[in-house]
């Protein structure tokens, strides 16, 4: 499954970025789940707002890595595929 | 090095509306009396938040039984924690909820005993129980607040699986626990009784692995398996002493919540120290931290990372040793013998008398309600 470009991204309610000042590092918190976010995770959630395309956070994205935007889109939307999968964001 | 804790367990109450045979509360029931009052949960909280808590689970008894949740949820919400409230659904009104919604409750867990009032109201020992249960579910729903179902799987409704997946998806629940019986608590009466077979285990596999294809994208589904089936024990905790404490209802902290069951554990009690001296100093947490207390053949075992020997309860209450191998693993040289007894002991009490025992109510001695 890939995501449509046009999609827009969104988090469930009851999913949140949060910053953790104990460890120094972000989190993604979740129903029963903690993750620990690396840069490039944090990166793409900070941009998703309920509003922008997937497309044009990749755009974004490509831009502030200047990386070849088809890496982007692969792994941005591999990333936030399996966040849809495990019911923490829903793209419509 | 010890890690800072993720989650805490505060068990707010043992009371409780209903009386499931699988309680996973101790068998000495701490009193009302006793409870923590609302300052000093808020307190904790906010000491948790300081050492690196960030979800907390208001979990009982039920939860609900107390009259001060929305201000105790409140407190966790100011302090910053993740909250989510583990319930039957029975003492929540739709006006509580909406209360909950506003003060910033996270998420809901909502147990389930059985798909039907039949099976739900008798194993849940609450006439009535199931009825009221889907009311709440409903008004869960029209809030929004994401839902986890927790059904408690055992021998008696594990026929039920399907329609059990059927209901989380009905009722819209983003998560699905498939919670086999762990053999804890009340459930050490009534293992006869709630223990599944081989064929069940399998069956109930089975079941969840077709279910998370054809659910993926709508139904996240967690498994826990039925004890003693496996070739390895669980990886109890993640590790003793490694994520995650509990908080009883007259504030002693715990490495997990069925630990009292290990007799020469002296426990902390909020009352006394802070949470972060009780986390990194307290001799209950550092008794099976790490792996210097391991035996053979743990100390030496590749998987002594992956599943860290295995329950410390249940090496306790299978070998009299808590020290000792989890006696569920195949490689545990208890093994064979332990499952044989256990067999034995199945087989004798299945001929005897098969019915439930209750658990009982804090404040009230066993001979009140006629259980043994």
């Amino acid at each position: 499954m890939s995501l449509d470009e046009k999609a827009v991204p969104r988090l469930l309610r009851g999913v949140r970025v949060a910053h953790d000042s104990v460890r120094g590092r972000d989190v993604l918190l979740a129903p029963e789940r903690v993750f620990m976010l690396d840069p490039i995770g944090k990166a793409v959630l900070d941009r998703i707002d309920g509003a922008r395309s997937f497309g044009s956070i990749v755009d974004d994205l490509a831009a502030a890595y200047q990386a070849p935007r088809d890496r982007i889109a692969a792994d941005a939307g591999k990333y936030l595929t399996g966040l849809i999968e495990r019911r923490m964001m829903e793209a419509t | 090095m010890i890690q800072p804790p993720i989650s805490m367990l505060a068990e707010l109450t043992h009371r409780c509306p209903l009386s499931c045979p699988y309680c996973s509360n101790p068998l000495e029931l701490a009193s009302r009396s006793l409870e923590l009052d609302t300052e000093t949960w808020a307190r904790v909280f906010r000491e948790a938040a300081g050492i690196g808590v960030l979800q907390l689970h208001l979990s009982g008894g039920e939860p609900a039984s107390r009259r001060d949740l929305e201000e105790i949820t409140e407190a966790a919400v100011k302090a910053g924690l993740y909250t989510n409230l583990i319930t039957s659904g029975i003492g929540l009104t739709e006006k509580r909820l909406e209360a909950l919604d506003a003060i910033g409750l996270d998420h809901v867990q909502l147990s389930l005993q059985g798909v039907n009032a039949g099976m739900a109201d008798r194993i849940g020992g609450y006439e009535g129980g199931f009825k009221r249960k889907m009311q709440v579910a409903g008004w869960i729903g029209r809030l929004g607040f994401p839902l986890t179902l927790n059904a408690v799987m055992h021998r008696q409704n594990l026929a039920d699986l399907e329609a059990t997946i059927a209901m989380a998806v009905e009722m819209g629940a983003r998560r699905l626990e498939v919670a086999c019986v762990q053999f804890h608590g009340w459930a050490t009466k009534n293992k006869a009784a709630l223990m599944p077979t081989k064929e069940q285990a399998l069956e109930a596999r089975r079941v969840v692995d077709d279910a998370r294809a054809r659910l993926k994208g709508t139904l996240v589904i967690d498994f826990v398996p039925p004890d003693y089936h496996a070739a390895y024990p669980k990886a109890c905790m993640g590790g003793w002493g490694s994520t995650g404490l509990n908080i009883t209802p007259d504030g002693l902290v715990l490495p997990c919540h069925a630990a009292q069951s290990i007799p020469h554990l002296v426990f902390d009690t909020v009352r006394e120290k802070s949470l972060r001296e009780i986390w990194y100093e307290g001799a209950a947490f550092n008794a099976y931290r790490g792996d210097d207390w391991m035996q053979e053949p743990c100390r030496s075992c590749e998987r002594k990372a992956i599943d860290h020997g295995g329950c410390r309860c249940q090496a306790m209450a299978l070998a009299g040793d808590a020290a000792a191998t989890d006696p569920v693993c195949s490689k545990s040289p208890r093994h064979a013998a332990v499952m044989a007894k256990i067999a034995r002991d199945l087989e004798a009490e299945r001929e005897g008398d098969a019915s439930l025992t209750y658990r009982t109510q804090p404040d009230r001695t066993p001979a009140d309600t006629g259980a043994d």
